[in-house]
């Protein structure tokens, strides 16, 4: 029985202790946090831009012929935005990140900005589908009564559908980050030391799998409960107008 | 009735979806002042027809001639003409995420340069005059159906327009609750707004309206004044369709 606690004892040593390891997990775990918060964002910022412009299209032009040349514009910028998604959410991230890495940053095999943009990429495809579906959910009335009252298209997007399809797609929205703080775990591939890179880099030193990525898996857990939390309360603010 | 002052001024207006014809030639002229009231059976176009005069839908041909312009020259900057129509529609359609104060204040000071103190301010006296000035604070989901309609009723007005659009604005109401946003819609007529009102309220055409119009299948079959109108039908389709609703 004795050999069996100081048998756990040595294991936490080892995977925490020497070589000052917890500490090789903070710096992964921080790598990790970065990848998502950037990722995060430039996968939002992009999600919405090819939301806007796919909803327009659908809205202004779908089965409609193109007359001025902002028309075309559009149809050539929605065909691009098609293209993209499909080709996001066709191939798994880990290709896409190596892709990145290995061919488009090859001279500079600079990994975490690659990660960061591929990472983005990636995100902004699905808050695209995401962020679609909640225009396109906002009710076809809300845009009349704006623009019969003399808003503009864009004014109308900005402050009538818009909030309104922010709220109704938060739940999915957060979901997608969620997804995204895990998929990072693949960041192992091109060279970064992320969380699940240094876990798995424990295990091969100490020959010990129990304490890293049991410790790795809660880690993770731990974020996304925290996300969950802070995304339940945004929701509950926004939440005060269905009384 | 030929004027040059029409406030509105419908020359062969015509509107397909598809394959299909909704309407079919319509001239009108609504004059400042004059509440039009447009009747017929659900499917005959007349919610197509109102909804043309101020472009929500885009006509397929034809002129809409609105103080003077025509709206549906592509080179015209249709939002401007907007703030001078309001509408009010079946479905309400107010803003459920913002306050019932701030659905009102949101055009005047946006579009109209309002300070939000001013527009609050108007804002209040409208909702005072329709009796929902407790409801300023509410959010729409909040109201029932007979106040959500008055606030979008005054809504519309707080952009000052010249004249004001109605999209069957009872037909989704329970029916305790059509009198009351029949009597703000009487209050209007008499404080001598100009209306053109798509409604199956035959009392309220009989007493509030100064021309009644009757569609069927995509053109004005009849048109006079209510005594006329309703005492004396020529067209057989009119006859049966008010023996059917009277």
């Amino acid at each position: 029985m004795e050999g069996f606690f100081s048998g756990i004892a040595q294991s936490f040593e080892k995977t925490f202790i020497t070589d000052d390891r917890w500490l090789q997990l903070l710096n992964g775990l921080w790598v990790t946090i970065q990848i998502t918060i950037v990722a995060a964002l430039i996968g939002l910022v992009l999600g919405f831009l090819i939301a806007m412009v796919r909803s327009t299209y659908d809205m202004q032009l779908m089965g409609k012929k193109c007359r001025e040349p902002k028309d075309y514009l559009l149809k050539a910028l929605n065909t691009i935005c098609n293209i993209y998604i499909t080709v996001i959410r066709g191939t798994p991230v880990v290709i896409q990140l190596m892709i990145m890495y290995f061919i488009v940053f090859a001279s500079s095999r600079n990994g975490i900005i690659a990660a960061f943009i591929s990472f983005g990429l990636n995100s902004g495809a699905y808050v695209a589908e995401i962020v679609r579906s909640g225009i396109m959910s906002v009710d076809r009335g809300q845009f009349e009564a704006s623009r019969s009252i003399g808003f503009n298209y864009r004014s109308t997007m900005l402050y009538i559908i818009i909030p309104q399809a922010f709220k109704n797609v938060l739940p999915a929205l957060g979901n997608e980050f969620i997804v995204l703080v895990k998929e990072t775990s693949v960041a192992g591939y091109v060279a970064l030391q992320d969380l699940t890179y240094i876990g798995n880099l424990i295990r091969s030193r100490t020959y010990e799998a129990f304490f890293p990525l049991i410790t790795v898996a809660l880690i993770y857990l731990v974020i996304v409960l925290i996300l969950s939390f802070l995304l339940k309360k945004l929701e509950r603010r926004l939440r005060n107008s269905d009384h | 009735m030929t004027t040059d002052n029409a406030l509105i001024k419908v020359e062969n207006l015509t509107k397909s979806f598809g394959d299909l014809e909704v309407l079919k030639g319509i001239n009108a002229e609504i004059d400042k002042g004059d509440v039009m009231v447009v009747i017929g059976a659900s499917g005959s176009g007349k919610s197509t027809f109102l909804r043309c005069l101020n472009l929500l839908e885009e006509p397929t041909s034809g002129k809409i001639i609105f103080e003077g312009t025509d709206i549906t020259d592509e080179h015209v900057d249709i939002n401007l003409h907007r703030r001078r129509m309001g509408m009010v529609f079946q479905q309400f359609n107010l803003f459920p995420h913002m306050t019932v104060l701030r659905n009102l204040t949101l055009g005047p000071t946006k579009l109209l340069g309002q300070s939000r103190a001013d527009a609050d301010k108007k804002a209040m006296e409208l909702l005072e005059r329709v009796g929902l000035a407790d409801k300023a604070n509410a959010y729409p989901n909040q109201l029932s159906g007979g106040q959500k309609q008055r606030v979008a009723i005054v809504r519309a007005l707080a952009m000052n327009p010249d004249v004001m659009l109605f999209d069957e604005p009872t037909s989704a109401l329970d029916p305790e609750m059509v009198g009351e946003v029949l009597e703000v819609m009487k209050q209007l007529a008499g404080e001598g707004m100009t209306m053109v009102v798509v409604t199956h309220e035959m009392g309220f055409a009989r007493e509030v309206g100064t021309d009644i119009v009757f569609v069927d299948e995509g053109v004005i079959v009849e048109q006079g004044a209510p005594e006329e109108f309703f005492g004396n039908p020529k067209n057989p389709r009119l006859k049966d369709f008010l023996s059917k609703v009277l």
